[in-house]
């Protein structure tokens, strides 16, 4: 597609992002509210990069994952892929970008066709976007499966004779099958035990270097998402609420949000003493955010008015030189 | 020394399945001292919720059998009480806290109700001193508001709340051991965070011992004081936590650990893995399970199944190369 794009410039540029679902109600199921699953979020892809997305469960990762693929059509703003914008582009003229933006989902036995072999389901965005023949096409799906490591007499197997881990690497071949740019991870190792977590995330990394891929890679485990991501973005209530360079998230989180959450965080060693920030209450419904800061709640530092009255914008901090931003009034 | 408060010998539970008998915990041994927490960690079908199961009895009936050992509680063998017996020792003696909260409560009545009919049931006293001891209760598990929580549903609450709704009716009764079976899995690290504290809270608040089952090494280095790691229904290592932490001995619980992604390792770093599946419990191999995927196996390993060794005081490990795995984990340092 749009090859006269320059190498540095945005595989994936998002930008005010809105994505609110009608909540019905009542007998007549009138729309009264609004969930604002994703409310006013910019972000940008660079190629090769992997963007770390983390957040709790309804913070609104999956659904701006899933609109980044085009898979919900956003309420407002503007997703730029490779300098077209795809925002409000609908039905069959969707296709050829779907070429290039591939999703990875969190079970893959949910997300794999258990009435389909192995081969079926790899071959089948082949077949969708009438890559090659039937020869070239099984040719590429034995290629696919000593790519993701499994045997090649998968082909003929379904889905319920494999591990998780090993559905999980045909999820993955099928999301390669088509040698995308974008690969949107959606919690790709959550449902995996930890000796198969390894080695999914291990295989996601090769693939990455091999291929040049950019992740978009959605989780909720901190850790995990640090091991494999270039830059970090926070997530909470539907808006960033922090973002920066894996490193700098961990060792120099600003926001309270994110730096309560690096405490919550379990380590693996006994000797370990937790200093733990533990926050009080819930996650507010994103239907009836709080007003001013939506993480003023459960702050800790929240100080006056301005937190409750007025709402931050995620602005870089003069320190770091626009590498990391955070949405806080302590900061601003 | 005391007698612990739960002794675990030499455990077996079966299962009657469509595919034949299969043995889901094989010859477990370990034991819970008063007011300790042990930290029971495993991967998925390694045993360790039958485990918990056997111990409260609660197996799926008629599948599910207790086909040897004993389970000790201060000095009584649960296997072998009849039911009614055992129903006065689960809920009074023995607390148990489910994964997933909202499966654990019945979505028809209230929280009060469910949660005074565990008082109603062991304790000899009137309604009125139910209600006031079920708001205590509520009010002890952090729950905001408790009167008024009394008389909502499950659905009403969020995650977090419903566990601790959980935890106030395991607790009711103030039980000498509570067993949490994977407490904190389906929530938010912010809110496991909170439960973590919160059962911790209370186990200084009471005094009771804890069984903390979980797939989570950090939970368990958090939590626990002593740890049983489990693989393919038999238990490969045990010992206090720094035993374990410090100097795994296991093949297993060495991969296990460096397996972990930690928020210190270098970014997009390798990670060690350990190769393979676990066997399938109905074709288990004659030797050591974890034989396949053990960078130390030797031929031997495949003849027999390795004992329970002592590595040091209450460090066992059941592996005939441990000696081998201990050695090369010093050089390494």
């Amino acid at each position: 597609m749009a090859d006269n794009q320059d190498r540095n410039s945005p595989i994936l540029q998002i930008r005010d992002l809105k994505m609110h679902f009608p909540v019905k109600e009542g007998i007549l199921l009138r729309t009264g509210k609004y969930n604002k699953a994703v409310d006013g979020v910019s972000l940008d892809i660079q190629p090769g990069e992997t963007l770390g997305l983390v957040g709790e469960s309804g913070c609104g990762k999956s659904t701006l994952g899933r609109c980044v693929t085009r898979l919900y059509k956003p309420t407002a703003g503007q997703i730029v892929f490779e300098g077209k914008d795809i925002t409000r582009i609908g039905g069959k003229k969707i296709k050829p970008y779907r070429q290039d933006m591939q999703m990875i989902f969190q079970d893959p036995m949910e997300s794999l066709n258990a009435r389909h072999t192995v081969g079926d389901i790899i071959q089948e965005p082949l077949v969708v976007q009438q890559i090659g023949d039937k020869v070239s096409r099984e040719k590429r799906v034995k290629e696919l499966l000593d790519i993701v490591g499994l045997p090649a007499r998968s082909v003929t197997r379904y889905p319920f004779e494999f591990s998780g881990g090993q559905r999980q690497r045909i999820g993955i071949a099928r999301a390669i099958a088509l040698n995308p740019k974008l690969i949107v991870c959606d919690e790709p190792v959550s449902a995996l035990d930890v000796s198969i977590q390894s080695q999914i995330l291990n295989l996601l990394i090769e693939l990455q270097k091999e291929f040049d891929l950019s992740y978009l890679f959605i989780a909720h485990d901190l850790a995990v998402v640090k091991h494999i991501s270039d830059r970090i973005a926070i997530m909470y209530l539907g808006k960033i609420v922090e973002i920066s360079g894996g490193e700098r998230v961990y060792r120099e989180a600003k926001h309270p949000y994110t730096q309560s959450l690096i405490s919550a965080i379990p380590v693996p060693d006994p000797h370990h003493k937790a200093h733990r920030q533990v926050l009080t209450g819930d996650v507010p419904s994103p239907i009836n955010p709080p007003s001013g800061c939506s993480f003023h709640t459960r702050c800790p530092q929240a100080m006056t008015r301005q937190c409750s009255s007025q709402q931050p914008n995620l602005i870089p901090l003069a320190e770091a030189a626009g590498d990391h931003q955070v949405s806080c009034h302590l900061y601003s | 020394m005391p007698e612990p408060l739960l002794s675990v010998n030499n455990l077996i539970t079966e299962f009657e399945t469509d595919e034949g008998r299969v043995r889901a915990v094989d010859d477990i041994s370990f034991s819970v001292e008063a007011g300790e927490t042990l930290g029971i960690v495993g991967e998925s079908g390694c045993g360790k919720s039958v485990t918990a199961l056997s111990i409260m009895r609660l197996l799926p009936q008629p599948m599910g059998q207790i086909m040897g050992g004993e389970i000790k509680l201060q000095g009584e063998d649960l296997t072998r009480l009849d039911l009614p017996r055992m129903g006065k020792i689960r809920g009074n003696d023995i607390g148990m806290v489910f994964q997933e909260p909202m499966t654990a409560l019945n979505p028809v009545h209230t929280i009060g109700r469910q949660l005074a009919e565990v008082l109603f049931l062991h304790k000899n006293i009137n309604k009125e001193q139910a209600l006031r001891e079920s708001i205590e209760m509520l009010d002890k598990v952090g729950i905001p508001s408790p009167d008024v929580r009394m008389g909502e549903y499950p659905h009403q609450l969020s995650g977090g709340m419903r566990q601790r709704v959980v935890i106030a009716i395991a607790l009711a009764c103030q039980p000498k051991l509570l067993i949490a079976d994977e407490p904190t899995t389906a929530l938010d690290v912010t809110i496991q965070a909170q439960i973590l504290e919160l059962i911790k809270d209370l186990q200084n608040d009471m005094g009771m011992s804890v069984i903390l089952i979980t797939h989570d090494l950090a939970v368990i280095a958090e939590t626990s004081q002593s740890v049983v790691v489990m693989y393919a229904g038999k238990v490969a290592e045990k010992g206090s936590v720094f035993d374990v932490f410090d100097n795994p001995t296991h093949p297993y619980t060495q991969g296990l650990l460096s397996s972990i992604p930690r928020l210190e390792t270098e970014p997009k770093s390798v990670l060690s893995t350990i190769d393979g599946m676990v066997p399938g419990l109905l074709d288990l191999p004659v030797g050591c399970r974890f034989e396949n995927r053990c960078a130390y196996h030797k031929q031997d390993c495949t003849k027999a199944s390795p004992q329970i060794e002592q590595v040091s005081g209450a460090h066992q490990v059941s592996c005939f190369e441990w000696r081998n795995v201990k050695q090369e984990l010093q050089s390494s340092g």
